[in-house]
């Protein structure tokens, strides 16, 4: 089997230096819809400068460089065991050449680890055979700011008046986003799962955040649904960085779960506009990133 | 824009209101939840005796932060083997979960800046009206381009909080924000939440 350390060093330097051109177009879309000279607009200037100041230096566009959360999708043969060490390898190697921040910490005793290593869960790595011969990695950084917004509901939900149907996941995911005000660093974008168990659930609203924001839902419904939430929560007016203004998210990804008949969570994982993700390819001594 | 320099004299502070472009240049030290937790328990509330290197790093941020600003900022910096630190990219980050702390802080020290996102609630704005102070947003993420503003890493302090959490004593100029809570009572993150707080009745009755 190859050793892959390398490429997933580069892997990780890529997806905390360089933003994806969806999410970069996204912004540049967003600061031509801003009123000309505002607070938001101004945000978003400065946002799109750094963003090419961090490709230009190979420096991280956030110091919150997050939690790495890895998919693995391995053709039959491949040692997980061996993917996993080269993983943990390279997140080490990526935090001594500073494109990460040093972010794992115990919780029981206050200490960072200093290399981005913490037990078995610190990086995250999700393994999946699939069929065919490539090797595909897909890689997240999320950062605490926005994952500190995150919602999970219960419906019915009296409060807001949300009941187990379309109309109910939308009153919770709107509550999510103004909840959340400027402080996920809006303009943020949307994971959300519709059923499964609190676990799953949140899984799910992550995973959803892998799809391209110029990619739209391929069911009609959903898709449809998408746009509603995301022209929804724009109209709340929260803007970028929660200075105000009309762009408050940059889209919606919802994925819909079977769940139990007596449960029904709605999971909204909120991404910040640093939406730091990349995909490695691996096919045959080919390796492609995305 | 307006210049700032720190130590910041109050005539200064008054003079700012909530929409106005700053650039601040003077040396700061960057302060999370670890250090603002220290700060309140060792010498504010006193609930915890100093131990180990308290007294001295307490003695050593005194005079800086007279006057001064604390950064909500967990750097990701190069250099920690040889001890040659430079930041590489120093964004804010969220500044609220300092929302217990940061008025009994501001008062202790006569502490005339905090910068960091997302804004803070009435305690702070309330020290900022007596101390006086103001709260300066920084573009959340926008880490490769504020580091460019730190000229130099004076010192480090508390190390063993670990890096996003040690206070970094750094020397920043023109480093840009935008004051999001003044000295007269004003606060955008206030006047955004009414409004769009106002909006969401709106659409969850529709």
């Amino acid at each position: 089997m190859r050793d892959l350390t390398d490429a997933f060093v580069e892997l990780i330097r890529r997806s905390s230096t360089d933003l994806p051109p969806d999410v970069e177009r996204a912004l540049q879309t967003a600061r031509g819809v801003e009123v000309d000279g505002s607070a938001a607009q101004g945000a978003l200037d400065t946002i799109l400068e750094n963003v090419a100041l961090a490709r230009e230096n190979s420096t991280p566009i956030c110091q919150d460089t997050g939690t790495p959360i890895f998919y693995v999708y391995h053709p039959e043969g491949w040692s997980t065991r061996k993917l996993r060490e080269q993983i943990r390898a390279a997140t080490a190697e990526a935090t001594e050449k500073a494109y990460l921040r040093p972010n794992a910490v115990d919780s029981l005793t206050g200490e960072n680890s200093g290399d981005n290593l913490g037990g078995d869960a610190f990086p995250t790595i999700h393994f999946e055979e699939v069929d065919g011969d490539e090797l595909i990695v897909d890689l997240m950084l999320k950062g605490g700011g926005c994952e500190n917004v995150g919602a999970q509901y219960s419906l019915p939900n009296t409060e807001l008046g949300a009941g187990r149907d379309m109309q109910g996941v939308r009153k919770v995911v709107l509550d999510a986003v103004h909840k959340a005000q400027g402080k996920g660093c809006a303009p943020g974008i949307l994971g959300v799962a519709i059923g499964g168990d609190r676990g799953s659930s949140y899984y799910g609203s992550k995973e959803t955040l892998f799809r391209s924001l110029e990619e739209s839902n391929p069911d009609p419904e959903l898709a449809a649904f998408e746009e509603q939430l995301t022209q929804e929560a724009n109209q709340l007016e929260i803007g970028p960085m929660g200075f105000g203004g009309e762009t408050t998210v940059l889209g919606v990804k919802v994925k819909n779960m079977h769940r139990l008949p007596a449960s029904y969570y709605v999971s909204v994982s909120y991404m910040c506009w640093a939406y730091r993700r990349r995909r490695m390819v691996v096919r045959g001594d080919e390796t492609i990133i995305e | 824009m307006t210049k700032l320099t720190l130590p910041i004299p109050d005539d200064d502070i008054h003079a700012l209101q909530v929409g106005d472009p700053v650039s601040l240049s003077g040396i700061i030290i960057t302060g999370r939840d670890a250090v603002h937790k220290w700060m309140i328990d060792t010498f504010i509330k006193q609930t915890r005796k100093p131990q180990g290197d308290d007294e001295a790093v307490y003695a050593a941020i005194k005079p800086i932060l007279d006057g001064g600003a604390i950064y909500h900022c967990g750097p990701v910096v190069s250099g920690l083997d040889t001890g040659e630190y430079a930041f590489v990219a120093a964004g804010p980050t969220t500044s609220i979960r300092e929302e217990p702390y940061q008025g009994d802080v501001m008062r202790h020290f006569n502490m005339k800046a905090v910068i960091g996102k997302g804004g803070m609630g009435d305690k702070t704005l309330a020290a900022c009206g007596e101390v006086p102070g103001v709260y300066l947003h920084a573009i959340g993420g926008a880490a490769s381009l504020i580091a460019q503003s730190v000229k130099q890493v004076r010192d480090v302090l508390k190390l063993d909080f670990g890096v996003p959490e040690a206070m970094w004593v750094i020397e920043v100029q023109d480093f840009p924000a935008v004051v999001t809570m003044d000295s007269h009572g004003g606060s955008l993150h206030a006047v955004v939440k009414e409004h769009s707080t106002k909006i969401l009745h709106e659409l969850l009755e529709a």
